[in-house]
């Protein structure tokens, strides 16, 4: 594949550029619309100021920033130690814990959101009527991507070894986890994390149809009064996933090439691939 | 071995759900309180209950904060009404989702029930206020007498507050003047019309399309005409499917707008050579149901608020939004109406027609089945 | 430390064998709480009420799925899944190639898939604001040929119809394509192309006869993919569509927040199972063809 004659060098970057331009160009129109002012014409800072400035607009976002550090929290709570626990000590759940991970990829939001207003009238009676308590939920969209990205590190390490080390000598298991397990799984972990973030601030399903004031749900609603803030709003979180993500990719340098491939990028690949989809669960 | 695993958490999941189905969480106490007189606040049928006005207006302050829902700001003029009852009596307003429809108020109201944050008040269209008077708690307000009976429950539970009649709203610098409803199906007006939502969704749209029927000769028992016309509007390339707002009336985005005259009526202070019309022989009004939520978590405060509404001020305020008191009539008697602002709505000439109850629900039925088919 | 297991577990009665698998399971008791809770009770749920309608079994609700606007939505949803699965499929393929020849560790190529992985999950409402902001009626491309050419390339507003969602969909199904796609042109491995052409293969025919074989289950089975996805997709259509309900996911959310046609909250039960059914049919499908993949591309 890489013998490529000049005459396919060509078409390979007439084929970039042509796609290039498919993709780029919107993000650029969205920066372009943003700072237009519609009525007068000219420029102005003004939807992006906004961003801070407009109440409504900056309690959503700073709700859903909140929502993504709970949301991964309770994440990593729930599922590392459930993982760990799974390959030491009930090998016999892992098919089924696998299973019930990439449920939530087969079944639509759309389908969680009609059916969740029975439970969530118990989750508002018990804990409020705050949008952070879509968490719960979240933690569960989030799984199928946070599972793979997981699984991939802890398959790379030999945790058997390690955890049978660290309690010989006399650590408990939440020190073993924490302290012994985690740090050899790091990139698993933040992988995990910051690919939770993203879908939890893009998530859009959910939240609007239970009524909450997230940030996605507060861009379509300013959208149908001020145009350019919502795609400045928009556009700011395209650009956040996609620091986020690449950042990630950075920090854990495309590695070790293998069936259990610890980097989190054919992580992210490998998280769709054998697996169904990404947008059902997400935020589509 | 994975199968029994499945069939186990199946058979426990149905289990788990009828049993949630049949049991709701308890729900907490309404709000306490009972009157000098001995009246439970959330069960008060008038002023007199609370020992006349000031007594309501001493326990509403008590209360400190109202909970309204779907009240947009400059939608008949709800943002000056807000401020001026906040400043009258010095009880905070809070005003959420301005961009809710009215079942989700009452969706809201339903999902929120118990809570502080539950709405106090509804505002709601014709459909769904009717649907779900058993939330409503009956209340007469000091001028209930003066509003005619078609406008009210005569028990208090709902009461029409303002209404309007169904226009068409045009940027008369950008099109030629509308007479007509059938002028927009000229060239000129190529991908500019814009119908205020879906028909099958928000009452405006639903109106607006039997305004256009009774245009074509329907009737409010026959709205198949109205759908016909838009079908053609479609396939002549002028109906815009997109939102109206306020924004993108200003942006020249969509320079007809078919919605109630209150609405486009504010336009025109902001956009001077936006023109408002009412069309000969197609004038369907619809008014609006102000009601009192049962479970309400500031009832004192809801109770002000109806009065505040219904009274000269309230209602004249209304009129200042472009929309049409329903107390007009006798306001103008005792000369308490605003009469520059009144004479300033768009005039209406030929009979008014008023969607009863039935009518509608037939309309909608047809709408349901051959809306998204006229359209799509 | 491991137990005896092979000698005491298999002479142990049931009951100890449970009691152990007990044991060993209560830790997962908060990770199956929250799925069972937050997933399983939802979706049976739907599936339960939309055969039951006020405590009576009762097939209503299933019936006003054959009705003409139901019909209508899903044949719809239908035609903008195949026709973007389809597009998304065939130039996403393509871009996957373009990336794959690019370094492994390229930051051309990291960018380029973090951008892919971006907007594939995380741009619904997002990537409707773009294309609001591109070829809306404000658009900055309409703008710019309107100047040019005096042509309105947003016309009548079919950017907020069906045919506007065909391409918006299709933007966030390339990059899916690529994502989903990449580590099957990657497990194509070199020696196979330098055997075939050790074997005196031309490069067309190594593609037609080595490759292509090699890649369709993967193909295939990502075609599918973008199928689902783009089936269950709601946020998008949700920001660009408020006029008419033209698809399926559309008409649940006018079946729940509609304020003409009321009491339709059980037509969106029965519209949700009826999503189910599709997208799991299309999902086995899909598993099926990935295992005949993973054969290959270990």
């Amino acid at each position: 594949m890489r013998r490529a004659s000049s005459g396919g060098k060509i078409l390979r970057a007439v084929l970039l550029v042509l796609f290039g331009l498919f993709f780029l160009f919107p993000l650029y129109a969205m920066a372009d619309f943003s700072t237009r002012n519609l009525i007068q014409g000219g420029r102005t800072l003004q939807a992006w100021k906004n961003l801070v400035q407009d109440d409504a607009l900056y309690q959503a976002i700073v709700i859903s920033l909140l929502l993504a550090v709970f949301t991964v929290v309770v994440m990593l709570l729930v599922l590392v130690p459930t993982m760990i626990w799974v390959r030491l000590r009930a090998p016999w759940a892992k098919g089924m814990v696998e299973f019930l991970c990439l449920l939530p990829l087969t079944i639509p939001a759309l389908v969680i959101v009609v059916g969740l207003r029975n439970v969530y009238l118990w989750v508002t009676y018990f804990l409020g009527e705050s949008a952070l308590t879509l968490t719960f939920v979240y933690v569960v969209v989030v799984l199928p991507f946070a599972y793979r990205a997981i699984d991939g590190a802890l398959s790379s390490i030999d945790l058997r070894t390690l955890s049978e080390a660290a309690r010989s000598l006399g650590a408990g298991w939440a020190t073993t986890i924490l302290r012994v397990v985690v740090p050899n799984i790091w990139s698993g972990i933040l992988s995990a994390a910051f690919i939770s973030i993203a879908v939890v601030l893009g998530e859009y399903t959910i939240a609007s149809l239970s009524g909450y004031q997230t940030l996605q749900v507060e861009i379509v609603a300013i959208g149908k009064s001020d145009g350019p803030t919502s795609v400045a709003a928009s556009l700011a979180t395209l650009l956040f996933g996609f620091m986020l993500l690449l950042v990630l990719s950075l920090l854990t340098r495309g590695g070790r090439r293998g069936a259990n491939d610890a980097s989190p990028i054919p992580q992210a690949a490998a998280a769709l691939t054998p697996a169904p989809a990404a947008q059902s669960g997400a935020n589509a | 071995m994975k199968t029994s695993h499945l069939v186990a958490a199946a058979a426990t999941s149905v289990l788990l759900v009828t049993a949630l189905a049949a049991c709701a969480p308890p729900e907490k106490g309404g709000s306490g309180g009972e009157t000098k007189s001995g009246v439970k606040v959330s069960e008060a049928t008038s002023a007199a209950d609370f020992g006349g006005i000031d007594g309501l207006v001493e326990a509403a302050k008590k209360e400190g904060a109202l909970n309204v829902i779907a009240l947009p700001p400059d939608w008949a003029n709800y943002a000056n009404i807000i401020k001026t009852f906040s400043d009258t009596y010095g009880i905070k307003v809070n005003s959420a989702q301005p961009d809710a429809a009215s079942q989700e108020e009452i969706n809201a109201a339903n999902q929120q029930k118990g809570k502080s944050s539950a709405p106090d008040v509804f505002d709601l269209g014709q459909s769904v206020a009717l649907a779900n008077t058993a939330l409503f708690a009956p209340y007469k307000v000091a001028t209930f007498e003066e509003i005619p009976a078609e406008f009210k429950d005569p028990n208090g539970a709902w009461v029409n507050d303002y209404g309007g009649y169904m226009s068409i709203g045009y940027d008369s610098a950008k099109v030629p003047d509308i007479a007509t409803v059938n002028d927009l199906l000229k060239p000129e007006y190529k991908g500019k019309v814009a119908l205020n939502g879906d028909p099958t969704q928000a009452g405006a749209a639903f109106s607006g399309v039997m305004m256009v029927a009774l245009s074509q000769g329907g009737s409010a028992d026959d709205i198949a005409p109205g759908v016909e016309f838009f079908r053609k509007l479609k396939e002549a390339g002028n109906f815009l499917p997109v939102d109206p707002t306020p924004a993108t009336i200003e942006s020249g985005q969509t320079p007809v707008v078919i919605d109630w005259d209150y609405l486009n009526a504010v336009e025109t202070k902001k956009l001077p050579s936006w023109k408002v019309v009412v069309p000969q022989g197609a004038a369907v009004a619809g008014y609006y149901f102000q009601a009192i939520n049962k479970d309400a978590p500031h009832p004192a405060a809801a109770r002000l608020w109806q009065e505040f509404l219904y009274s000269d001020a309230g209602q004249n305020l209304f009129l200042g939004g472009g929309a049409r008191p329903v107390r007009a009539e006798a306001m103008l008697k005792a000369g308490t109406l605003d009469k520059a602002a009144f004479d300033a709505l768009p005039g209406v000439e030929g009979p008014r027609v008023i969607v009863s109850v039935d009518q509608n629900a037939k309309a909608t039925k047809y709408l349901a089945d051959n809306w998204a088919k006229a359209i799509g | 430390m491991p137990t005896a297991r092979s000698g005491l577990s298999r002479m142990s009665p049931a009951g100890r064998l449970l009691g152990r698998r007990l044991r060993e399971g209560l830790p997962l008791a908060p990770f199956l709480g929250f799925v069972v809770i937050f997933l399983i009770i939802p979706t049976v749920t739907v599936i339960v009420s939309s055969v039951y309608s006020d405590g009576d079994f009762s097939l209503e609700r299933i019936q006003a799925l054959f009705s003409g606007t139901a019909l209508a939505a899903l044949w719809k949803s239908v035609l903008l899944s195949g026709s973007t699965a389809i597009l998304g499929a065939v130039l996403g393929a393509i871009l996957a190639w373009l990336i794959v020849s690019s370094p492994r560790t390229s930051i051309f190529r990291r960018a380029v898939i973090s951008m892919c992985s971006v907007l594939a999950q995380f741009g619904g409402v997002a990537l409707a604001f773009a294309f609001l902001a591109t070829i809306g009626l404000n658009g900055v491309l309409t703008l710019w040929v309107q100047d040019r050419f005096g042509f309105n390339l947003a016309g009548a507003g079919w950017l907020y119809s069906l045919t506007g969602l065909i391409l918006v969909y299709t933007y966030f199904q390339i990059p899916l394509m690529v994502i989903v796609f990449v580590p099957a042109l990657e497990g194509l491995r070199e020696q196979w192309r330098e055997a075939a052409v050790g074997l005196g293969a031309s490069t067309w025919q190594y593609w037609r006869q080595v490759a292509f074989p090699l890649l369709t289950p993967a193909f295939l089975g990502s075609t599918l993919l973008l199928f689902a996805n783009a089936f269950a997709a709601y946020a998008t259509a949700a920001a660009l569509v408020s006029q008419g309900s033209p698809i399926l996911p559309l008409l649940i959310r006018s079946a729940l927040t509609s304020e003409v046609v009321l009491g339709q909250s059980g037509f969106a039960y029965a519209l949700a199972l009826e999503m189910i059914v599709v997208v799991a049919a299309v999902m086995i499908a899909y598993g099926a063809l990935v295992r005949r993949t993973a054969r290959w591309l270990q």
